[in-house]
């Protein structure tokens, strides 16, 4: 047929060559090596498995490297890969009280059991380039160790609260029953908190960080506390049928968010705080915020608050925030569309036509009456 | 017609057993309710969304070790996008492709129905970007679900009457809905209205996907299909003043090519099998000659196997 679209499959195969030496780069400069990424890469790893819905950091540096670092198309990656994979059963929910801490901060207490960990965070840097890292001369730093380990018991803030009655209770469905499975079945409105807080959890970061921010800005009603921040590893555990009993499958990662919020209160219930969760892998605090502030607005329905503003409309957020299907469709006007715009060229043209027949016939009886 | 050797390290058809099973439900329960959208658990595929992978999972479904698979985009089977799904199925099925629509028994399609009358025992897969045909006049899922359940279907026809009033006639040449055994109003995809006639009563069945809004929708065969109308504004097709330049035909849909910066254009058949298959029937158009000089067609034998 015309040239313009046949040869299409070698054409195809010649762009996977192209991109492969797009990739790679100029080939006198050593080829990053997967370890490299998972290691020194670890913020953007953390958001490809968050993004991705699946926590393996090897993965997620294999996907970095093989997109060129585009979270987007890593996420894509490694989604495309997690659904191949055959499913033994679920983990028990796993326990953040429990978690070895590595950072824990409240910004509603001066001081609280267990203290204020700062841990590793670019809070306090000034963002000033450090052009040692370019010289790749730095030493390898290592950081002083405490002259004593940290209290072993870490309560969440949100339980001090609730002891006091002050916090929302939160207690599980009636019957516990599983969880909705967002990967397995399809979202239907209106979603309960277990599809929102999936949903969010995978959720790009950049469109949650937006939503979340025109909540605090005025699009939106709660102001929010952060209550706290934890950021540690927790094992996750498993039960198989067979065996009757727990074995630990190892630790990952996560960074955990409970942002406290007002209430007015009903007639039916006094003021009291209310909660904002966000959970999500690896060091990912700013994703962790925004999820909690979005899990609050979206509780609009229970509290009576309304829809006025996009963060507190559940299909609006909860439909537009996967990156990875927002990309998909976004970039498919790329492919071919010109059956339907010879569709709109015929019509746009014979509604052209029609006007200036119209036009015209209309002037000419003007100047008929004229004459 | 060609066949590939299978990647064993994927699952014949890509998707496991239990997936398949679970969208050949969604297609039998689609299958009994023609015209209503059935909500399944979609799974990501290798493909980005929105380039198809609500038909390449229904595909995946539905796929036999013997089945012969025809995948068009546009009407044509040398589309880029297109070349990419057959060459997944070949990759992971192993199956015949062809690109002839009667060698066919799946064809799976974007934005067409091919000109070539469908048989009993083929099968139509759609490829749908967006399954609700009211989305555009109510945003909400939650309020688009009771207005199908209540058949409450006033707005889209106040929305034909606005185009009306407005324009002299129903501004919409793609994606123009249909009335489905007189109870579901349905998206027939982005094809051109010049293919809705095409669905009704079709012999074959009809099967529609939608991977990244998770629904799949069916005509069974032999089904009443309508475009929605007026007794005073009926529906009608597009027509072209000219036949195809390639091969003459006068009943197909043409694509308009543009032949230089001067204006030059020529119009031709978009199912390209159509168009390929009655020129070696002899059917020569006006601008044939002119256009194999100025080699905007090559010759069939130089085409990729």
């Amino acid at each position: 047929m015309y040239v313009a679209v046949k040869g299409g499959e070698a054409a195809i195969l010649a762009t996977h060559d192209l991109i492969a030496e797009e990739r790679r780069g100029d080939p006198s400069v050593p080829e990053l090596s997967v370890a490299q990424i998972s290691e020194q890469m670890k913020l953007a790893t953390a958001r490809v498995m968050n993004e991705g819905s699946l926590y393996d950091p090897g993965l997620a540096a294999l996907a970095l490297k093989q997109a060129q670092g585009d979270s987007i198309e890593a996420a894509f990656l490694v989604r495309a890969y997690r659904t191949t994979l055959p499913r033994f059963g679920s983990s028990l929910p796993i326990e953040t009280s429990e978690m070895a801490i590595r950072r824990r901060i409240s910004a509603t207490y001066k001081d609280l059991p267990g203290g204020q960990i700062l841990g590793p965070t670019y809070d306090y840097t000034h963002r000033l380039f450090d052009f040692a890292l370019m010289a790749e001369k730095s030493d390898a730093v290592e950081a002083p160790v405490a002259s004593s380990p940290l209290d072993q018991s870490m309560p969440r803030v949100p339980d001090i609260l609730g002891d006091e009655g002050l916090m929302e209770a939160e207690l599980s469905p009636e019957g516990d029953p599983a969880p909705f499975d967002l990967t397995r079945d399809p979202i239907q409105f209106p979603a309960e908190r277990d599809t929102r807080l999936q949903t969010l959890a995978r959720g790009d970061e950049g469109f949650l960080l937006g939503l979340a921010y025109s909540v605090q800005r005025g699009f939106g009603g709660n102001h929010p506390f952060a209550g706290e921040i934890r950021l540690g590893e927790v094992p996750v555990r498993f039960k198989p049928e067979e065996l009757g009993f727990e074995i630990d499958l190892g630790d990952i990662t996560v960074t955990e968010c409970q942002m406290v919020n007002q209430f007015q209160g009903s007639k039916d219930k006094p003021p009291q705080f209310t909660r904002g969760y966000g959970l999500v892998f690896g060091h990912s605090e700013r994703k962790s915020m925004s999820m909690a502030i979005l899990d609050r607005s979206l509780k609009n329905r229970e509290f009576g608050e309304g829809v006025d503003y996009p963060a507190q409309d559940e299909e609006f957020v909860l439909y537009h925030s996967d990156n990875v299907e927002a990309a998909g469709f976004v970039e498919h006007l790329k492919l071919p569309h010109y059956v339907d715009f010879q569709g709109e060229l015929e019509l746009i043209r014979k509604i052209r036509q029609e006007f200036e027949e119209r036009h015209a016939s209309s002037h000419t009886e003007k100047t008929g009456e004229a004459a | 017609m060609s066949q590939q050797t299978i990647d064993t390290d994927y699952n014949f058809g890509y998707l496991d057993e239990q997936t398949k099973r679970m969208i050949r439900r969604a297609l039998l329960k689609a299958v009994a309710i023609p015209g209503y959208q059935v909500p399944f658990g979609s799974r990501e595929m290798p493909l980005a969304r929105g380039w198809g992978t609500g038909g390449i999972q229904i595909t995946a479904a539905l796929i036999g070790p013997h089945d012969t698979l025809k995948v068009i985009d546009q009407g044509a089977d040398d589309t880029t996008n297109a070349v990419s799904i057959r060459r997944f199925f070949a990759r992971v099925a192993g199956v015949k492709t062809t690109e002839t629509t009667t060698e066919a028994s799946i064809i799976q399609t974007r934005h067409r129905i091919p000109e070539q009358p469908l048989n009993e025992g083929q099968i139509l897969v759609y490829q749908v970007p967006q399954p609700e045909p009211l989305r555009k006049i109510e945003s909400s899922e939650v309020e688009t679900r009771k207005m199908h359940a209540w058949s409450e279907y006033g707005a889209m026809h106040v929305r034909l009457y606005e185009d009306i009033a407005r324009y002299g006639r129903v501004a919409t040449s793609y994606s123009y809905p249909v009335m489905v055994n007189n109870r579901y109003v349905m998206s027939p995809t982005p094809i051109p209205k010049f293919d809705n006639p095409k669905m009704d009563q079709l012999p074959a069945l009809q099967l529609f996907g939608a991977g990244r809004e998770k629904r799949i929708y069916a005509i069974p065969p032999f089904t009443k299909v309508k475009s929605l109308d007026f007794d005073d504004y009926p529906f009608e097709i597009q027509k072209w003043k000219e036949p195809c330049a390639l091969c003459g035909a006068r009943d197909s849909y043409l694509d308009e090519v543009i032949t230089d910066d001067r204006g030059g254009r020529m119009f031709v058949c978009s199912d390209s099998s159509y168009c390929e298959t009655r020129r070696d029937e002899g059917h020569v158009g006006p601008q044939m000659n002119w256009a194999k000089d100025q080699a905007f067609i090559n010759d069939n034998s130089e085409e990729t196997p």
